[in-house]
């Protein structure tokens, strides 16, 4: 569980289309694991896909697979931003 | 929506706890893997069951076994529920894990998506710990060739150092080559691994000792001490060729849980189903009621013939046979429609997208948004559904899911409606079914906005809490395979249903009989029932005979309008109904009005939920408390509903 640094910020702050690498996350035991298991490891590249017609939860694209999570839970996972304007493929 | 003797009711739970072995030889294999990645498919093709399989995570809560035979081995094959690793996090999860850790198998097949590998490969390390006895199956090698990623499994069967087998489990490729790897790795038993041993694999202290504490002896060149991680395992092995693979996906889902669209569309796809449903059960319900009616004379002569007592061909002909008829037309032909309908939106993926369409709406309930899975499934059946919120991580959650698991009306509930609101709100003509079909869909919102609004009321009184987490898989969209969809829905769902509700018809006919046509002090005992009945029933806007139909439907709701329908011909009103329009006026002869219609609606949605699935939350909970007041939710709420309808109407007729 990596404190929040610097440069980092939460995942729920990606708008669709944007990357990021994860660097760490401040979740509770059960759903952290959880979430670790479905592929949002430490140096995970993640991109947010798109939101739900009410605006949460998002989907991310995580190791080749669609995963949709609240903005409380990606609000605790920390990413750098990827540099670059570059879109990802769900943008 | 899985339906089967093994999905709902009491042998419905990790029967695979017990091994059935046919001969001594026989290989125990487990299938393992992450949720959604083609087990049951893979089981399916290898043992000709039909193991219900759907298009997203948590399909499977249970474990199913089923028997293989290839090149005279003889394989028995544990379907166990997908898990995303070895520490379980929901109930159903928990079944897998305890069934991998417990070793009761030669081998343990890991089965793989061929999509996400990297993703899949972390359960495949973590069941490599515990036992060596694996082999690894790449599944869906077909969708991935056809989203050019390419995977090197030669390379990968090197890394692991056991076998890896690619299949394409929906038209059985690559089954031939998994039968023999399973066969070779169960018949090598433990010790016989060539695996890489530096990394940490196998835990054999004694090895460890032997070759000093620093030198890795694999010939894989992996890195000392530490243990491969899926990253490094899949380096060099995946090629995603064409970057934009899942571009096709996008482009569905930007449709599918668009702002705009999402919601609507939602409806929409409701709304036409229910009207496929309706459109296409009119003509053959008919038919097969013409069918059984002519039947009846012939049936009587031939008792007679038979030299019977005329009271036991009655009983058997006008009582079980009329009942039993009755099920099988006005409720056989919608179903055997909207099962395969159901089971196709199911396969192409779009549940997952419903559950994160909905989620926020659960969250301010302070629900789970999986309910919407579960509701969907409570759709084919509510015992299935109940079964099926095992997927729901938070215990609390899960209760209110199986709470409020009745509030959608199941399959044999929905044929009722139909026929209720055929009768007396769609009229005839061209625009009558797209009435009807509209009707139906307010419906089933209605109880769907029930489901919110009692999720939201457990969360404030019984089950305090906070909403948890929500973390749900969306799968790719896959092409439903229709033909298979309609041979597996109509020869298994429907039938089973079908069966069930017979059993409970057959008695619950003969006892309608019974109670018409013999008299306790002048007055048969189903008017005195009825009569009985009938004061709380009036409350509510209905009467007796309703009431107690609902009451002896207890078993199968399918059986409450053809009991209906006996109690008032048994009073005598009418001998032969050969239409629904004749229905509607035996009907109307009773006293029914469009608000009784509507209470019966009200009440046929909310209720109480049938026996077998009181029984299955007993069995899914292990409380008797909560089957108690999962039933009284339901109950009272229903009770409620038609009161308030019933007193409305009251107050505005009389203004």
């Amino acid at each position: 569980m990596a404190e929040k640094r610097k440069n980092n910020v939460g995942l729920n702050t990606l708008k669709p289309g944007e990357k990021g690498r994860i660097a760490g996350m401040a979740l509770g035991k059960g759903i952290g694991e959880k979430l670790q298991d479905m592929g949002f490891l430490q140096g995970s590249l993640v991109e947010c896909a798109y939101r739900s017609p009410f605006g949460d939860p998002t989907a991310y694209f995580v190791k080749g697979v669609l995963i949709a999570i609240r903005s409380e839970e990606a609000g605790n996972i920390y990413i750098e931003k990827e540099a670059g304007t570059e879109m990802g493929q769900w943008a | 929506m899985g339906l089967s003797k093994s999905s709902i009711g009491l042998g419905a739970l990790d029967e695979g706890r017990v091994l059935h072995k046919k001969r001594e030889g026989d290989i125990v294999a487990a299938l393992a893997g992450n949720p959604n990645v083609g087990k049951s498919t893979v089981f399916n093709q290898m043992t000709g069951l039909r193991q219900h399989t759907g298009n997203w995570a948590g399909k499977t809560v249970a474990n199913a076994q089923g028997y293989a035979s290839y090149e005279g081995q003889g394989y028995v094959l544990v379907d166990i529920p997908g898990c995303y690793s070895l520490d379980a996090h929901s109930a159903e999860e928990g079944v897998a894990r305890d069934f991998i850790c417990s070793g009761e198998y030669d081998v343990a097949v890991v089965v793989c998506d061929a999509l996400c590998l990297e993703r899949n490969m972390g359960l495949v390390l973590q069941i490599l710990q515990k036992t060596e006895k694996v082999v690894v199956c790449v599944n869906l090698m077909d969708e991935a060739e056809k989203k050019q990623i390419c995977i090197d499994l030669k390379k990968l069967e090197e890394r692991l150092g056991v076998p890896v087998v690619g299949t394409a489990a929906r038209d059985g490729t690559g089954l031939e080559e998994l039968y023999l790897a399973m066969k070779e790795r169960a018949k090598a038993g433990e010790g016989a691994w060539h695996g890489c041993v530096g990394c940490g694999y196998r835990s054999d202290a004694a090895a460890d000792a032997q070759r000093g504490a620093d030198k890795c002896i694999c010939k894989y060149g992996c890195r000392h001490g530490g243990e491969w991680t899926a990253e490094e395992i899949c380096r060099g092995i995946v090629e995603y060729k064409d970057k934009e693979y899942a571009a096709a996906d996008r482009r569905k889902d930007k449709f599918f849980t668009g702002k705009i669209t999402g919601i609507p569309v939602m409806v929409l796809l409701l709304f036409f189903i229910f009207w496929l449903t309706i459109v296409g059960a009119n003509y053959p319900s008919e038919l097969l009621h013409d069918f059984f009616l002519s039947l009846e004379d012939k049936l009587i002569y031939g008792l007679s013939r038979l030299g019977m007592p005329v009271w036991i061909r009655e009983m058997l002909v006008y009582g079980m046979f009329r009942v039993v008829a009755w099920v099988v037309s006005v409720m056989l032909p919608p179903m055997a429609i909207f099962f395969p309908l159901f089971t196709v939106l199911e396969d192409s993926g779009y549940l997952p997208r419903v559950a994160f369409n909905l989620d926020k709406c659960f969250k301010k309930c302070r629900a789970c948004g999986k309910q919407a899975l579960t509701m969907a499934m409570g759709f084919g059946c509510n015992a299935a559904g109940v079964v099926g919120c095992r997927i729901i991580d938070s215990p609390r959650e899960r209760l209110i899911a199986i709470i409020t698991n009745s509030f959608v009306p199941c399959n044999g509930r929905f044929p009722t409606l139909i026929a209720v609101i055929t009768m007396f709100f769609a009229g005839m003509g061209a625009g009558a079914s797209l009435g009807a079909a509209l009707l139906l869909t307010g419906v089933i919102l209605l109880g769907i906005g029930l489901t919110f609004f009692a999720s939201w009321f457990l969360s404030a009184t019984f089950l305090k809490g906070v909403p948890s987490s929500f973390a749900l898989e969306m799968p790719p969209y896959r092409r439903p395979q229709i033909g298979k969809v309609v041979i597996r829905s109509v020869f298994d769902r429907t039938m089973f249903v079908l069966g069930r509700a017979l059993l409970s018809a057959a008695p619950a006919g003969i006892l309608l009989w019974v109670l018409a046509n013999f008299e306790i002090e002048g007055m048969t005992m189903l008017s005195r029932l009825a009569g009985f009945l009938d004061r709380p029933a009036r409350l509510m806007g209905m009467d007796g005979v309703i009431l107690l139909a609902f009451i002896l439907g207890l078993p199968a709701n399918e059986i409450v309008v053809p009991i209906m329908l006996m109690a008032y011909l048994a009073e005598g009103s009418l001998v032969e109904v050969s239409d629904l329009h004749a229905l509607k006026q035996l009907l109307v002869n009773q006293g029914w009005t469009w608000a009784t219609a509507v209470s019966v609606m009200l009440f046929t949605l909310v209720h109480w939920p049938c026996a077998t699935t009181c029984l299955t939350i007993r069995k899914e909970t292990g409380s008797m408390k909560w089957t108690v007041i999962s039933f009284l939710v339901p109950c009272v709420s229903g009770c409620l509903l038609c009161m308030l309808f019933h007193g409305l109407v009251s107050l505005v007729i009389k203004l």
